[in-house]
């Protein structure tokens, strides 16, 4: 294996590691006395999957799910609109209409997240024959988990991107859970990677928690996929660290399993494989810490003095706007609200 | 004007859109190459004439076709899919119910979904119960998914147009029974706009309303009400979301009486939602109260005479006229 250039490596770790810092400030805020509303699902522990983005092109198209703080931050997207969006407000990247589960952010390219398990996928085919249709070399990469792996709709959509031979790349973070449902209980057979086979293509299965590896697999399966080849799997063989969501105690979580994967911390084992090899040093480290421990203030700062959205708001970003409606469901018509004004209602 | 089949007024419609917009792309199963045989067909010859690049038979996964739309439309392109049958709709509800109806909304307006579903329905062609069932009120109970249901060969190809030039997410529900149906339908890209009903026949006595086959049961009970003295208003909502709230309202205004006529089962219905706004809103109007006329509260069975005890017809429309005239 050929690893990523000095430059790409220790962008690769300060991605990481700004991914960390903006979550570990989630967690702190779930426990304290106004925690942010709803729930805050985090991807501690898997942050190596940055390295699948960051082997990606910019024009590439990123569909994204419920555990997606690690696929936007590593992309570009902008800490402060993604944290006032997960604190509701009106200057978040959404608008307040999507929270932490469903962010969106089209100018880097993460088309869509879904919250809906295994939906990503028949979604990414389209974005994916979108590009393929256009003639362009571009690809579309969705993320999904093992639990995902159950559901029908990953496999209609593994199939048609195979029979179609669409540019689109599946990730699947296997972290070894599925909400309180360990691998063993809920997936049949050897892990994810095994099932492209039956559908003609290709896939690797690697250490999901060595963001090297992670990059060098990607871009051998990109490489395919942007030659014509038709779709790829890429498993990752992760570990949630965290519970389902911050608000889950994992009491059914053996803690010496936790203990064994926190010796595999993916930043911290980058930092001492950069660290041996010279790529990076002590002092370098201490320097993306603190500018992600800026970036992140900053941001909590923007969206803690950020308003709310106005409760009238409800009814915006429903339909296109060409045809106005109301809460009730009709077209919001002029000749009705005269009529009603000529009742005296008005 | 000239005279087409439903079914050609729908391969017109998508003929002119594919013609006009290198965007638009067909998928679905069957959408090329089909068992049938049918020249008067909605997608016949369309694979010849327009090649596999932009008319894509798929493999049987409903999931994957919506998908394919949803996430292709989120791209920029207008694809226009195709779901069998009405009741195969359950298979791609995630898909059309948390994604096409939601993404303008989760993304605060960033992110359009300009996708067309056409639905294929109906019920009396003895096939029970998983090929016939109309499922309008659950697809109108989705904020964000756009719904039309026309009743002729014109609008047929006019609510097409409409949808699949339109930026949210419409479902156009194809009534089979109307593929056979003769109509004028006008030249070239004629589109019906979306959220306006017709009156199709003027009275003053009583309000029909329906949409879909069901228009023609309205229209045949109110020539025979018309050999007794009673002048029926039918009007063809066609447009169910956006629904035409202002000319409903304007006929039950003038004929003071409102009759509901569907195919799909009434408790629950469509129906329900516009007695509703028809009594909340024209009440000092009403000199009698509302009926419905729909199908019972029963899976579509499959014994011929049970089907047809089972779908609502021109004499149910009548007796119900006749019960509040």
């Amino acid at each position: 294996m050929t690893p990523p250039s000095g430059d790409l490596r220790r962008e690769i770790l300060r991605s990481m590691i700004l991914v960390r810092v903006f979550e570990d400030q989630l967690t702190r805020m779930v426990r304290e006395e106004h925690p942010p509303p709803g729930i805050q699902i985090l991807s501690t522990g898997q942050e190596a999957a940055v390295a699948t983005i960051l082997a990606l092109r910019d024009d590439d198209v990123i569909v994204s799910n419920h555990r997606s703080h690690a696929h936007l931050l590593a992309r570009g997207a902008d800490p402060r609109d993604l944290l006032a969006e997960i604190m509701g407000k009106a200057t978040g990247v959404n608008r307040g209409k999507s929270g932490t589960l469903h962010l969106i952010v089209p100018e880097v390219n993460v088309l869509m997240t879904s919250t809906v398990v295994g939906a990503g996928p028949p979604m990414a085919a389209g974005s994916a024959f979108a590009q393929q249709y256009r003639g362009q070399d571009a690809i579309t990469v969705v993320f999904f988990g093992d639990g995902a792996a159950a559901e029908g709709s990953v496999h209609e959509a593994m199939n048609l991107a195979s029979v179609w031979k669409l540019p689109l790349l599946l990730v699947c973070e296997n972290n070894l859970w599925a909400g309180a449902q360990p691998l063993r209980v809920h997936c049949a057979g050897e892990g994810v990677a095994s099932r492209a086979a039956s559908y003609g293509m290709s896939s690797e299965r690697v250490d999901g928690n060595d963001a090297d590896t992670i990059h060098d697999a990607t871009l051998r399966l990109v490489s395919e996929i942007r030659a014509g080849e038709g779709p790829a799997l890429l498993e990752l063989a992760t570990y949630r660290m965290h519970g389902h969501s911050e608000q889950d105690p994992q009491h059914y979580v053996d803690p010496g399993e936790l203990e064994e994967w926190a010796q595999r911390d993916p930043i911290q084992r980058y930092q001492e494989r950069l660290l041996a090899q010279g790529i990076c040093g002590e002092a370098g480290f201490e320097e993306m810490w603190r500018e992600a421990e800026s970036a992140v203030n900053e941001a909590l700062a923007f969206a803690e003095g950020s308003p709310d959205p106005p409760p009238q708001g409800i009814m915006e970003h429903v339909w296109a706007p060409d045809i106005p409606m109301d809460g009730s469901g009709y077209p919001v018509e002029r000749e009705e609200r005269r009529g009603r004004a000529e009742k005296g209602e008005g | 004007m000239r005279t087409l089949y439903g079914g050609q007024a729908v391969n017109e419609a998508l003929t002119v859109a594919m013609e006009t917009d290198d965007r638009v792309f067909l998928a679905g199963e069957g959408v090329g190459v089909s068992i049938h045989v049918n020249p008067m067909g909605p997608t016949h010859g369309l694979l010849e004439r327009f090649g596999d690049r932009r008319v894509r038979d798929t493999p049987v996964s409903e999931a994957a076709i919506a998908g394919l739309a949803v996430g292709s439309a989120t791209m920029g392109l207008l694809p226009v899919v195709e779901i069998m049958f009405f009741p195969f709709v359950t298979l791609a509800s995630d898909m059309l119910v948390n994604h096409a109806a939601k993404l303008r909304y989760l993304s605060g307006g960033r992110t359009p979904v300009p996708m067309t579903v056409r639905l294929k329905a109906g019920i009396g062609f003895q096939a029970g119960c998983h090929h016939s069932h109309n499922l309008e009120a659950w697809m109108a109970h989705a904020p964000g998914l756009k719904l039309v249901f026309p009743s002729n060969p014109a609008d047929m190809k006019g609510l097409l147009l409409s949808a699949i030039f339109h930026s949210d997410p419409v479902m156009v529900v194809e009534d089979l029974g109307l593929y056979r149906m003769q109509g004028e339908v006008p030249e070239g890209d004629a589109r019906t706009p979306l959220g306006r009903a017709a009156v199709v026949r003027e009275g003053a006595d009583v309000t029909v309303a329906a949409y879909g086959g069901a228009v023609g049961m309205a229209l045949e009970a109110a020539a025979s009400l018309q050999e007794d003295g009673i002048s029926v208003e039918v009007v063809d909502l066609r447009s169910l979301v956006p629904l035409d709230r202002e000319t409903l309202l304007t006929s039950v205004g003038r004929t003071g009486r409102f009759v509901m006529v569907h195919e799909a089962t009434r408790f629950g219905g469509l129906g329900a939602e516009v007695a509703a706004m028809v009594a909340e809103e024209a009440f000092e109007s009403l000199a009698a109260p509302v009926r419905r006329v729909a199908a019972p509260h029963a899976p579509v069975p499959f014994a011929p005479v049970q089907e047809r005890a089972y779908k609502p017809g021109p004499e149910d429309v009548a007796a119900a006229v006749r019960s509040i005239t």
